[in-house]
């Protein structure tokens, strides 16, 4: 009896120690875990807003990639009644009913990161992150900035609508001639394919991917001696293209600054709380341009958690 | 007054039984231990989270669902455990048979109630292959059910992007409607009640006067009448006392004829239908199937039916324990996001807390035991 005694005993000193929860302003529901290093970024960007803006938030992701899972945490941070909610919507079809729910219970609700083209078809008034297309168009217009006149797209995904838009984007921006070269994913592949167009003529290189198309069109460059005259930029980062960046073999890496999908949120919320304003339509996150000039700054964030 | 009567009244004892007192009847069962961890549990988050919104209709009707959801594996994964082996391959099934219903409804046109039936024959199928394999090779349920996890979380995902050319497949919602039989997993239950309340302002309500709790949803329906059901099996029916039997002493069990290999196969089956059943509630609620989904439930299932009192050697359990486990899971786990605790640290506090749940449980078994 005098141990099942301790034990409540230590069970209620545990509940006490515990500070007593208070109403939480914000409530962040992600697909991403934090130990995801992209989304480890995420989720500092929403601490340090929440810090700065002196609102009580809390983070949270279901324990895998699991909508289902991801809905029953929005309907949790319903029941908690706070000031707002800020998710991510990679499936719209699982998650929209635990949203309407939320909307419907008079809450607000802002999207950040995926999500870009259902939003508005759940009643969310604002998305933060980065479209497709938009980005395209700004990685084009750098180009053509650098005097690129004849473009290459490397596609390694074809069929994926996301990098379809990319392109398409892209060849808006850069205003000059641009072929698309699909691929498969294999960087072996990827690397002689682009190896195999240098001949014809092209000034300028856009892979959609840092880490695996990237590097490939990078080392076909490195192999035909053309690093720097034909001009490489990619979409995405990774560590060896940022190094390549740094080194000046790169022209830019497209970054999504998915620090900011964490911080403006709750920016967001901390201002409707105040006089009721909230943002219409996509804000934009990206792209943002990490070139030679701002590389070596860049590594050193990212190690800080910050890119 | 004859015999009979007499005896029904319980005037004559028969001299053949020992007189055990109703209460240490009671206090000896294995569900006891659960009971009191639930009750724990709901203290404990009654004083951490009383007033956040966690027991407030829509905050219970929330965590009673993802234990529900728990519960309906538990229960079958319990009954196997009592008959002396492990399925591993729940999880992957739960993810399968969402495909088995999603592909055929949406790609092939078959009406949904088809595509059920399809996912529940496929099921049967698995859990057949299952039992089969571990009642021919005498190879450990562990192993065995291990290399199904894997081929049909594999299978899944090969088929899915092979038929579809995606992970996701949605578009389910629509079918529900008019649809015969999708009401028995999607339907909230006792609308009306949820009305009522609302109006008498006793739950919260949408910005539209709709009651935001609108029902009890299905899956808890099923939670409690899988648990009534197989409770009745095991401790009512002679296929009970063989499950009983053939996991506490299976030599011991085949000497006296019960017949093990049909009834662990059966339990095998058993197993693999309620992941179905669990992938039904889930696929018609989020109306949409994904290849990943029930990843990890198989463990979940087994810490459930454990704390819920099932031993691991078999031979020893309830499923009433397993459905109060599955309640301790579910509440533990969304009751985390109600205190102040940083996210980050939910896998420390979970596993913390089935810690102290099973402890106590096991803790209250012992004392109860001993003093007989």
């Amino acid at each position: 009896m005098k141990t099942l005694k301790n034990f409540i005993l230590a069970i209620a000193a545990w509940a006490v120690m515990s500070v007593s929860a208070l109403a939480t302003d914000v409530i962040v529901v992600s697909h991403g875990q934090a130990n995801d290093p992209f989304w480890s970024v995420a989720k500092n960007g929403v601490d340090a807003a929440c810090k700065d803006q002196g609102i009580s938030c809390k983070y949270t992701a279901p324990g895998t990639f699991d909508m289902v899972e991801m809905a029953k945490l929005i309907d949790n941070a319903v029941s908690q009644k706070p000031k707002g909610i800020v998710i991510t919507l990679p499936d719209a079809a699982a998650l929209g009913k635990s949203v309407k729910a939320a909307i419907a219970a008079g809450i607000p609700v802002v999207s950040m990161n995926s999500g870009s083209d259902d939003f508005q078809s759940l009643g969310i008034s604002a998305h933060v992150g980065q479209t497709e297309f938009e980005a395209g168009v700004g990685g084009g217009m750098k180009m053509k900035a650098a005097g690129g006149k004849k473009a290459l797209c490397v596609n390694h995904e074809v069929g994926n609508v996301a990098l379809d838009r990319r392109c398409a984007g892209f060849k808006k921006g850069f205003g000059g001639s641009v072929d698309i070269l699909g691929t498969s994913n294999d960087p072996t592949e990827i690397q002689s394919a682009v190896a195999a167009k240098l001949g014809g003529g092209y000034d300028t290189i856009l892979t959609l991917g840092a880490g695996l198309s990237g590097e490939a069109a990078l080392k076909a460059l490195e192999a035909a001696g053309k690093v720097g005259k034909v001009k490489l930029g990619t979409f995405d980062m990774s560590p060896g293209m940022l190094k390549a960046a740094a080194a000046g073999k790169v022209e830019f890496l497209i970054d999504q600054q998915q620090y900011l999908q964490g911080y403006l949120p709750i920016v967001i919320f901390s201002q409707y709380m105040k006089w009721g304003v909230m943002p219409a339509g996509v804000v934009m996150t990206g792209p943002g341009f990490v070139t030679p000039d701002n590389a070596s700054a860049v590594i050193k964030w990212a190690a800080q958690g910050y890119r | 007054m004859s015999l009979k009567e007499q005896s029904i009244k319980g005037k004559i004892q028969d001299e053949r039984l020992r007189k055990v007192s109703k209460l240490k009847v009671l206090l000896n069962r294995p569900e006891l231990g659960a009971l009191g961890g639930s009750i724990l549990v709901f203290i404990f988050f009654g004083i951490i989270a009383g007033d956040t919104g966690m027991f407030s209709a829509y905050g219970t009707i929330n965590f009673l669902e993802v234990s529900a959801n728990l519960g309906i594996i538990a229960i079958g994964a319990a009954m196997l455990m009592i008959g002396g082996e492990f399925d591993l391959s729940v999880g992957s099934m739960i993810g399968f048979a969402g495909i088995c219903i999603a592909i055929p409804a949406i790609y092939w046109g078959w009406p949904l109630w088809m595509a059920i039936l399809f996912a529940f024959s496929m099921a049967v199928l698995v859990g057949y292959l299952n039992g089969i394999l571990v009642v021919r090779t005498g190879l450990p349920s562990f192993i065995v059910t291990l290399a199904m996890l894997f081929i049909l979380r594999g299978a899944t995902l090969a088929l899915t992007r092979l038929i579809t050319g995606r992970t996701q497949v949605p578009g389910l919602r629509v079918l529900i409607e008019n649809d015969p039989i999708a009401w028995i997993f999607s339907a909230d239950a006792f609308k009306s009640l949820f009305v009522w309340m609302g109006n008498l302002g006793l739950i919260a309500l949408r910005t539209d006067g709709t009651p935001l709790a609108t029902g009890i949803p299905a899956s808890v329906l099923w939670w409690i009448g899988l648990t009534v059901f197989a409770t009745w099996i095991l401790m009512k029916t002679s296929y009970g006392n063989w499950i009983f039997g053939a996991g506490g002493d299976k030599n011991g069990a085949r000497n006296v004829g019960v017949p093990v290999n049909r009834v662990k196969t059966s339990l095998f089956i058993g197993t693999a239908v309620c992941a179905t059943i669990y992938a039904c509630v889930q696929v018609l609620d989020a109306g949409s199937a994904d290849t990943m989904r029930g990843n990890l439930k198989e463990l979940e299932a087994i810490v459930a039916a454990v704390v819920g009192g099932c031993l691991l050697t078999g031979g020893y359990g309830s499923a009433i324990g397993a459905a109060f486990g599955a309640l301790i899971f579910g509440t533990v786990s969304m009751g985390i996001y109600y205190t102040e605790v940083d996210t980050d640290w939910f896998k420390v506090f979970l596993g913390v807390m089935m810690l102290i749940a099973v402890i106590f449980n096991n803790f209250i078994r012992k004392r109860v035991t001993e003093n007989k």
